[in-house]
């Protein structure tokens, strides 16, 4: 993996009508870094994320995402990311097996490459059995798990989590974590936004967003220390509590 | 690409039975249904007959009206005023009242007044019914006429007689005019209503956010969404084809070919309007809505039950511009008059004018990026 830069945003802006949703942020990325992407409900992230995602022009800044820019390139970026929304996204109706195979298609997974990619996840997450059961029937913990997945397939450089943890037990939250740490190792870089400081603290870097803007950034440790705080969860409300915007 | 979304979009449609009990029961029962209850002609109306004369005639005139299955006869009396209670309290329709010295009239005036009167509450009705009873009153006429002249060599009374005959549907048969357009209806329902209902419900679970960041292109996935509703909507008016045949022997005189062409063009047209629609709304519930208010239009302007040519001109012109106008107006053309794919090309340039503009319009407002 190269040293440069996966995510790379200068001055990135988006603007609907007087509302300035995202404010000039200005952030690198780096391959195999776990990016956390912290803020109250409405500073922004959401918004960030879609614009890097290729689902969202922005109104001005510039921003190149695995290598390839967003204003111009963003079918090329849309091939190169994995996604995966907070809505929970796979189909209910469809079998874990026919999701997998939906969505690797989509990607461009032909045959027995798909093949191949549907026997290793259904193995990785210990799903095989239940390959012909319909999503809608898994407990939440295991659709998450099997959404992060199949957002994987196709082996993307990068993937965007946006919660991916919402609504899940402490137990499965883990599991989940434990599979991020895993694609992170194998130099995939996980973009991600949550509302739980704990996962914040697990993360390479944490950028912490209020109002539209990135008001801190760096790793936890040095956050905590610059903050003096105890832990994330501190640091977080030291920032956030001068946050204009409510909910 | 576009093959992996239809055949996603089968998947789905066929595991859910409520779509398909939708699109292929609903177009049995409807077709059963409502040819049969759907009527213009109005029978049985209730008639309250003022008979004050009593005479011989004014007894044939009442037994002529009441023989035919036009009138049934609820009151007798020599009362107008009870007649009118029997009106009032929703018993009677029509009165005929048929006065004094009705004969005697006749016989030494030569002429002799009857009154109608009816209850306008249903215009309709009220409206056949003078008309029925006008005609009967008429034969009656011509005929004490022919008794009473004792048949002059030159009769000086020219008596115009009146033919109506009703081309390319001798009998006036009422299925074969609403049959076709009910179907038209039907193909309208699962075209428009059932593929926006569907691409709202992805919009409604976030899935449609998951293959927005997917490099699924625009185009690929609205073809491939829209080809198993087409497909299916082909389905549905062949079953249609078939309910009209067996049920009410009804056979297109100008053949299949044409009607399976206009109806696949059609169909393109109206998943137009159902991809349109998906854009504007974002829940189900919204859709619902919307599509009601276009149904009840589309049922009300397009000729279905209603004559088009008896509409002001500035509500011709808003039936022109829906879709099922054309659609019934063909359809029902084809059905009955047999018409070929020659005879209606016009109308085919227009159905692909409606199909363009409708999915041009859709695939524009369908942003992906919003």
């Amino acid at each position: 993996m190269s040293k440069e830069a996966i995510i790379k945003t200068q001055n990135l802006t988006k603007s609907f009508g007087a509302f300035t949703a995202v404010d000039k942020i200005s952030f690198e990325a780096m391959p195999g870094e776990i990016f956390g992407f912290l803020g109250a409900n409405g500073a922004g992230k959401t918004t960030a994320m879609k614009m890097l995602s290729g689902l969202l022009k922005p109104s001005s800044g510039t921003a190149s995402v695995v290598g390839f820019d967003v204003f111009k390139q963003s079918e090329m970026i849309k091939k190169n990311i994995g996604y995966m929304s907070q809505k929970f996204s796979l189909y209910d109706d469809l079998t874990v097996e026919e999701n997998i195979a939906f969505f690797g298609g989509i990607y461009g997974l032909r045959g027995d490459v798909l093949k191949l990619a549907q026997m290793e996840l259904l193995e990785r997450l210990q799903l095989m059995d239940q390959s012909k059961k319909l999503v809608a029937s898994l407990p939440l913990g295991w659709k998450q798990k099997l959404s992060f997945s199949v957002a994987m397939i196709h082996k993307p450089r990068l993937v965007f989590l946006d919660e991916p943890t919402g609504g899940v037990d402490p137990i499965t939250r883990r599991q989940f974590w434990e599979m991020i740490y895993e694609a992170a190792e194998n130099g995939v870089t996980i973009f991600v936004t949550t509302h739980y400081m704990d996962e914040a603290e697990y993360c390479s870097r944490v950028s912490i967003m209020v109002d539209g803007k990135i008001a801190a950034m760096d790793t936890p440790r040095a956050l905590k220390e610059q903050f003096g705080a105890k832990n994330m969860d501190e640091v977080f409300y030291t920032l956030a509590r001068g946050a204009k915007r409510g909910e | 690409m576009i093959g992996i979304v239809i055949k996603k979009e089968f998947r789905q449609i066929f595991r859910n039975p409520n779509i398909l009990r939708m699109m292929m029961v609903m177009p049995i029962i409807q077709l059963i249904i409502i040819p049969f209850a759907a009527d213009y002609e109005i029978k049985n109306i209730d008639l309250a007959i003022v008979n004050q004369d009593n005479s011989s005639y004014s007894q044939r005139l009442v037994q002529k009206l009441v023989a035919g299955n036009y009138f049934q006869l609820v009151e007798a009396s020599t009362d107008y005023r009870t007649a009118q209670e029997s009106i009032e309290k929703g018993h009677a329709d029509l009165i005929i009242t048929i006065p004094h010295d009705f004969e005697k009239n006749i016989i030494k005036e030569n002429k002799a007044t009857i009154s109608i009167s009816a209850d306008a509450v249903n215009g309709v009705k009220a409206g056949l019914g003078n008309l029925y009873a006008n005609q009967i009153i008429g034969q009656f006429n011509a005929e004490i006429r022919e008794e009473l002249l004792v048949m002059p060599r030159h009769n000086e009374i020219v008596n115009i007689q009146t033919f109506a005959q009703n081309r390319y549907n001798p009998h006036n048969d009422y299925h074969l005019f609403m049959v076709p357009g009910i179907l038209a209806l039907l193909v309208t329902m699962v075209g428009a209503l059932i593929s926006t209902l569907n691409i709202v419900s992805e919009k409604e679970k976030g899935t449609i956010e998951q293959i927005n960041v997917t490099p699924l292109k625009k185009y690929q996935f609205i073809i491939g969404k829209l080809t198993p509703f087409w497909i299916l909507g082909m389905i549905s008016i062949t079953i249609g084809f078939i309910i009209s045949y067996v049920v009410f022997g009804i056979v297109s005189l100008g053949g299949y070919l044409s009607i399976y062409l206009y109806s696949g063009l059609y169909l393109l047209a109206v998943l137009g309007i159902g991809l349109l629609l998906s854009t504007f709304v974002d829940t189900q519930q919204q859709a619902t809505l919307f599509s009601f208010f276009l149904m009840m239009n589309f049922v009300l302007l397009s000729g279905l039950y209603t004559a088009v040519e008896s509409m002001p001109g500035w509500a011709r012109f808003l039936s022109d511009l829906l879709p099922p106008s054309h659609f019934i107006k063909v359809i029902r053309s084809i059905f009955i008059k047999g018409s070929s794919v020659v005879d209606i090309l016009p109308e085919f340039g227009i159905m692909a004018i409606f199909a363009v503009v409708l999915n041009g319009l859709a695939v524009m407002n369908y942003r992906k990026r919003a």
